[in-house]
């Protein structure tokens, strides 16, 4: 016993070492292992806190450029509502639109990052503002990716830049669909994979979401076909997709509720069993 | 000594800020930041007989960037290590009969310096970048982002020492 002690005394700076580099190690493959919660992020009052005030700084430095945002969709919107022609009351219309079945709520993001293999941004919503996991995140332009945490004023993000994102997504005007990853080596380029070969595709060829997962609707545009090659079975084909979002400069983003999404899963749910 | 302890804690805050704020959001060519908060590491004072206090100090340092920046626990593992080696990376350095106890980074050689710098930043950026990365297909990619980093932090380290120093002399 009493030499147990003695070698605990002798070597305590190393135990102590030891033992917070377990933790840390802990910690590391906790964060590596796909669609965990973290414990650690930056989600909380305090980072969120120092993030939101630099970001407020930073913010005036940009005030033109969001504007010039602004007028851009607006006047995209007022071209569709102008041109759509058809009753917003139509039925038809209806089951497709965002209005009933997704809610929108707008934020804006506080920490951007991209030069990781897996990146995580922050917006200044939170629970209390309803924000919960597993909610999709937009622009105007197009996708960046999916709520991961949230705490009561603050959320993370999981952008499309990690390489643990995977959402489904399809070729415009066909109903290919395949899976959208990252590689994590170009934050301008992610990847469409598990499209079948006999899908008509071509550079330039617009790239959308699928509408076949209960996070984002039909139709949210993704990129454009950068480039292909056939995969190594042969079968499918590996797409790399110019992304329309230029993820480096994101602001102000929109996230998606779906309304339906509880009776969703809860039907998946019922199906497994 | 409560100048020292105080001067350390204004290091450590204002490094922490600066990194999170600053030095993270710098994505030099796409990828390369600088780590310029290991200069706390740095300047802490040598004392053998509080080295369980310093590696603890280490590792709040690396778990308030890593709370910052979501990286899991890759900055407190990074800092940890450096922190349990400096003694030997000292001794390897400045030589067994430096009286560490009195060791002020800005006054050592200019050689000794960028030796001893280069060594702590490299061990840090190597764990840092394997352990973010965690995949032995992307090894490339580690050492890229390991060297060219380094080369970025060592500057500014270098940078910031001798700005440090010139104010206190």
């Amino acid at each position: 016993m009493q030499q147990i002690v003695n070698f605990l005394i002798r070597h305590k700076t190393f135990i102590t070492f030891f033992v917070l580099f377990c933790f840390s190690l802990f910690l590391v493959i906790q964060s590596h292992s796909y669609h965990n919660t973290k414990f650690v992020n930056s989600a909380n009052w305090v980072s969120g806190g120092i993030y939101n005030t630099s970001n407020n700084i930073g913010d005036y430095l940009y005030l033109k450029q969001y504007n010039q945002q602004l007028i851009q969709e607006n006047s995209y919107l007022r071209k569709l509502l102008l041109n759509s022609g058809i009753p917003i009351k139509d039925s038809l219309k209806d089951s497709d639109s965002l209005d009933r079945k997704f809610k929108v709520r707008p934020a804006s993001i506080i920490k951007n990052s991209y030069n990781k293999l897996n990146n995580y941004l922050l917006v200044d919503k939170g629970s209390s503002d309803s924000i919960a996991q597993d909610m999709g995140v937009i622009t105007s332009k197009g996708i960046v990716g999916i709520i991961e945490n949230t705490s009561s004023g603050y959320a993370n993000i999981q952008s499309v830049l990690n390489t643990y994102s995977e959402i489904n997504a399809a070729i415009k005007n066909t109903n290919n669909f395949g899976s959208l990853k990252w590689n994590g080596d170009d934050f301008n380029v992610v990847q469409l994979v598990d499209v079948l070969r006999s899908a008509p595709i071509k550079k330039g060829d617009t790239i959308i979401t699928g509408g076949m997962s209960s996070i984002f609707p039909k139709g949210i545009l993704i990129g454009t076909i950068k480039d292909f090659s056939l995969d190594v079975s042969e079968n499918y084909y590996l797409i790399d997709v110019d992304l329309f979002n230029d993820m480096t400069t994101l602001d102000q983003v929109y996230i998606l509720e779906n309304l339906n999404r509880k009776e969703i899963l809860e039907l998946e749910n019922s199906l497994d069993e | 000594m409560n100048k020292t302890v105080f001067i350390n804690t204004v290091n450590f805050l204002v490094l922490v800020l600066f990194q999170v704020v600053l030095f993270n959001h710098i994505n030099f060519l796409g990828y390369i930041n600088p780590y310029i908060y290991i200069l706390f590491i740095v300047f802490f004072p040598y004392n053998k007989d509080n080295r369980i206090f310093f590696i603890l100090c280490c590792f709040i340092l690396g778990f308030c960037i890593d709370i910052f920046s979501d990286s899991g626990g890759v900055h407190a593992a990074a800092c940890l290590v450096i922190g349990y080696l400096r003694p030997m990376m000292m001794r390897f350095v400045f030589g067994l009969s430096y009286d560490y106890y009195n060791i002020k980074i800005e006054k050592t050689h200019f050689g000794q310096r960028i030796n001893y710098l280069l060594i702590l930043i490299l061990t840090h950026h190597l764990i840092l970048f394997s352990l973010e990365i965690f995949s032995f297909a992307h090894i490339v990619l580690i050492l890229k982002k390991t060297v060219f980093s380094a080369i970025f932090t060592l500057l500014l380290c270098l940078i910031f020492i001798s700005l440090f120093s010139r104010r206190s002399s």
